[in-house]
């Protein structure tokens, strides 16, 4: 590397006088790489302590310079074969960790005294049917109030204010009845305990708090997990903006930071950070995330190019002319509130539910009290028995019913290697019937791949290959691509000299092997055939033509014919020309496919399917997909997508597969099955308890019992959602 | 049953111990690598005869 770029955008103090630098960190797969990671950074300069989260593949790193330079840092880890980025965790996401700590410390303060005041509880039910007095009991009584109400005040904050929230905004949730019957339950209990009653509900109360709260905190790791995941790769694909400053050193900092006037470096095979002007250099821009067209368009000095949009194969100098998110990116943001606006009206089942639900129960209560009274009861009585109804009915089962089954297959599709954003994905993506694609980067690999060796033996392919390690044109990196998947670990060719614009050269065994276009490998013109470019190849008097172009994943056409299999329609949505989504369409047998389509075009037809009763899943990942993702019941973006397309996506999946795309599918089906389940059993939990408690049959030990028993259940019937039928290998 | 005079506030202390021991862990960021964790006790390269 020429110069290196400082990193001081990304540096935050922590407070003790040492920077700290957060790196993204992609290629991790077995738990070695923590302790080859952290060896391998202990002999950097400056720095004084590297971890690694295998979590949430993150490096932490401090340093002890005023002005730390961690390139070399960087450059040990690209050594060891993995992608670094800078990171800076946005405040959303330091809100959100803050959350879970409070929701671990709730949980933590309704355990301890969930189990203190059982210990006290057992006492007391094991004396009332042997020879405990009364004034034992009354201290026992006494002391679980001293525990329980503060220890329920303070964990039970996260339903209490959710509940204040629903019911200021005219709104019903499952916190609602949830409170009630917390707050009810500790109230009678101590008018129970002052008045030297046999059974106060103290141990009620505390355990619902701590089932409600593990189902909570569970809800919260998985969302945790996905979301640094997703974050990462958000870092990982728009790396870091070059800038080139007036002295000519180089500084890297976050695209946002980047102002009008500036001016960036890209180097080949980067993404470029801001929309601009190039000032000096001339090379192709691979524009497909944007507007989707594949062909490449060359530029150079005075010409326009965008954000988001890959540079080719030489070095460019841009003028930024916008900064951060203006011009095209906010063209594309406005069309994309509007859609998501249309999309927030959706209510999850669970809160469906709870519209129902707590009003009946309130009622159902009511009912008891004055049916007693209507009886013959007192009317103290009466009340006791109204309030055990509430216990009893309060939806323990069932406000677990949903997050369990959440977790459980988040997990599973995690394992696939798909992110969710959020837990109501699961029920959306289980109702869709139709399902729009975008083609390019979505049925086809992101980067271009070999299409055609020619007629090249496998020996001179890998010849090739080796050379295309020397070259960073993006034709040449396809080639390196196929020759690691196809022949594993790669010599590079040693002393090979690439020529810009040409390509590469070098003399192996003293026999001059090049790779590049027709002129430079001496052979006739090549003939431009079937949308893809072509590299040509001579060692020696060895000579042959590899094509590279779009290829389609290795398993759309599978996966495209499954999908059609299980009655799902399917159609596909493209800006790109006639003739290549044609292509496409015909190869995985899709009828219904739509060319040079604009982003509001693609909006439109998008609404045409609503106003048909049709569920949509959009699958897409350009910028000129993010409207139509937002718009789309649901939608799903490949992990090399555009930032602002998976800002929109409701689901991320990664890999070179489409597989995962059905599998969500699959799995999501199968958990909404099992949610439903869920339900059904909390349902007759209750169709069992309620009459109980009506007749007044029912003590703290039944209802804990009866708790306890309910949510197990309903907890162990979600791991049933860890498996679907029919999933991709 | 003065016993229970004994008993009730060590139960209680007890808990409280733990209760306290949790929160210190919590404070001091153990539960931010979970599945780090399960694997750094596996990794004996700071052994000094290796």
């Amino acid at each position: 590397m020429a110069k290196s770029a400082d990193y001081s955008a990304f540096l935050r103090s922590n407070g003790e006088g040492r920077l700290t630098l957060d790196l993204a960190v992609e290629g991790i797969g077995s738990p070695d790489a923590i302790a080859q990671i952290e060896n391998a950074l202990l002999g950097v300069p400056g720095l004084v302590r590297a971890r690694l989260n295998f979590t949430t593949r993150r490096l932490a790193t401090e340093w002890a310079d005023a002005v730390p330079d961690p390139t070399p840092a960087i450059a040990t880890l690209e050594g060891l074969g993995y992608r670094v980025a800078p990171f800076l965790s946005d405040s959303a996401e330091s809100i959100e960790d803050q959350r879970t700590e409070w929701l671990l410390k709730c949980l933590a303060i309704a355990g301890f005294a969930a189990m203190n005041v059982m210990l006290l509880s057992i006492s007391v039910w094991a004396g009332n049917i042997t020879d405990i007095t009364p004034e034992t009991r009354d201290l026992f009584h006494w002391l679980s109030a001293l525990i329980a109400l503060p220890a329920a005040g303070y964990a039970g904050q996260p339903f209490f204010f959710s509940a204040l929230r629903a019911l200021r905004s005219g709104a019903m949730n499952m916190d609602v009845p949830i409170s009630i019957g917390i707050t009810l339950a500790l109230g009678m209990s101590v008018y129970e305990t002052a008045h030297h009653a046999e059974h106060a509900y103290f141990d009620s109360a505390l355990m619902l708090i701590f089932f409600l709260l593990a189902g909570r905190v569970l809800d919260h790791a998985m969302r945790k997990k996905t979301r640094a995941a997703a974050a990462n790769l958000a870092a990982l694909r728009v790396p870091v903006a070059t800038r080139l400053n007036d002295d000519n050193s180089l500084t890297g900092l976050p695209p946002e930071a980047l102002q009008p006037g500036d001016v960036v470096l890209v180097r080949p095979g980067e993404r470029i950070a801001a929309d601009g002007v190039v000032l000096m250099g001339s090379s192709s821009v691979d524009n497909s995330l944007v507007t989707g067209e594949t062909a490449a368009q060359n530029v150079s000095q005075g010409d326009e190019v965008f954000a988001g949009t890959l540079n080719g194969h030489a070095e460019l100098q841009v003028k930024v002319s916008a900064a951060g998110s203006a011009t095209l990116l906010a063209d594309i943001e406005r069309l994309m509130e509007g859609a998501v606006l249309a999309k927030s009206t959706y209510v999850q089942f669970a809160d469906r539910v709870a519209r129902i639900y707590a009003p009946v129960v309130h009622i159902a209560a009511g009912v008891t009290a004055m049916g007693w009274i209507a009886l013959g009861a007192s009317v103290h009585d009466a009340i006791i028995i109204a309030i055990a109804v509430l216990i009893i009915t309060c939806p323990c089962a069932l406000a677990l019913a949903a997050p369990t089954v959440q977790v459980v297959v988040a997990g599973a599709l995690f394992r696939r290697g798909i992110l969710m954003k959020s837990g109501d994905v699961i029920e959306r993506l289980a109702v869709v019937d139709t399902i729009v694609f975008d083609k390019t980067g979505t049925l086809t690999l992101p980067e271009p791949a070999l299409l055609d060796a020619g007629d090249l033996s496998e020996e001179a392919m890998r010849l090739a290959s080796r050379l295309a390690q020397s070259s960073h044109h993006p034709l040449a990196r396809a080639l390196r691509d196929y020759g690691v998947s196809a022949f594993g670990r790669l010599e590079p060719v040693q002393n090979a000299e690439e020529v810009t614009g040409e390509g590469v050269r070098a003399l192996l065994n003293g026999v001059p092997i090049r790779l590049g276009n027709a002129a430079f490998c001496e052979m006739a013109p090549f003939i431009w055939q079937n949308e893809a470019s072509t590299i040509g190849f001579r060692y020696g008097e060895v000579t042959g033509i590899i094509s590279i172009g779009q290829a389609l994943r290795p398993d759309a056409a599978d996966t495209i014919a499954a999908l059609q299999r299980d009655g799902y329609r399917i159609l596909i949505l493209s800006g790109d020309q006639k003739s290549a989504v044609d292509a496409i369409g015909r190869a995985l047998g899709v009828g219904d496919c739509r060319s040079r389509l604009r982003p509001s075009d693609k909006l439109l037809v998008l609404d045409a399917l609503k106003a048909e009763g049709r569920t949509v899943l959009m699958v897409g990942d350009g910028l000129n997909d993010a409207p139509a993702l937002a718009a789309a019941s649901v939608s799903l973006s490949p992990a090399t997508g555009s930032d602002v397309t998976q800002a929109a996506a409701d689901a991320v999946f990664t890999g070179a597969k489409l597989g995962p795309v059905r599998d969500a599918l699959q799995l999501c089906r199968k958990g909404q099955k099992v949610m439903r389940d869920n339900f059904l059993l909390a349902l007759l939990y209750n169709l069992v308890a309620v009459p109980l408690a009506v007749a007044g049959f029912v003590t703290p030990l039944i209802a804990a019992a009866a708790m306890s028993g309910s949510s197990i259940l309903v907890t162990a019937n979600a791991l049933r959602a860890r498996q679907a039928k029919g999933l991709s290998a | 049953m003065t016993i229970l005079l004994y008993l009730v506030p060590a139960a209680l202390g007890l808990g409280l111990l733990a209760l306290g021991a949790f929160m210190w862990s919590l404070k001091s960021g153990q539960y931010e690598d979970l599945d780090g964790a399960a694997h750094r006790i596996l990794n004996d390269d700071d052994l000094k005869d290796r």
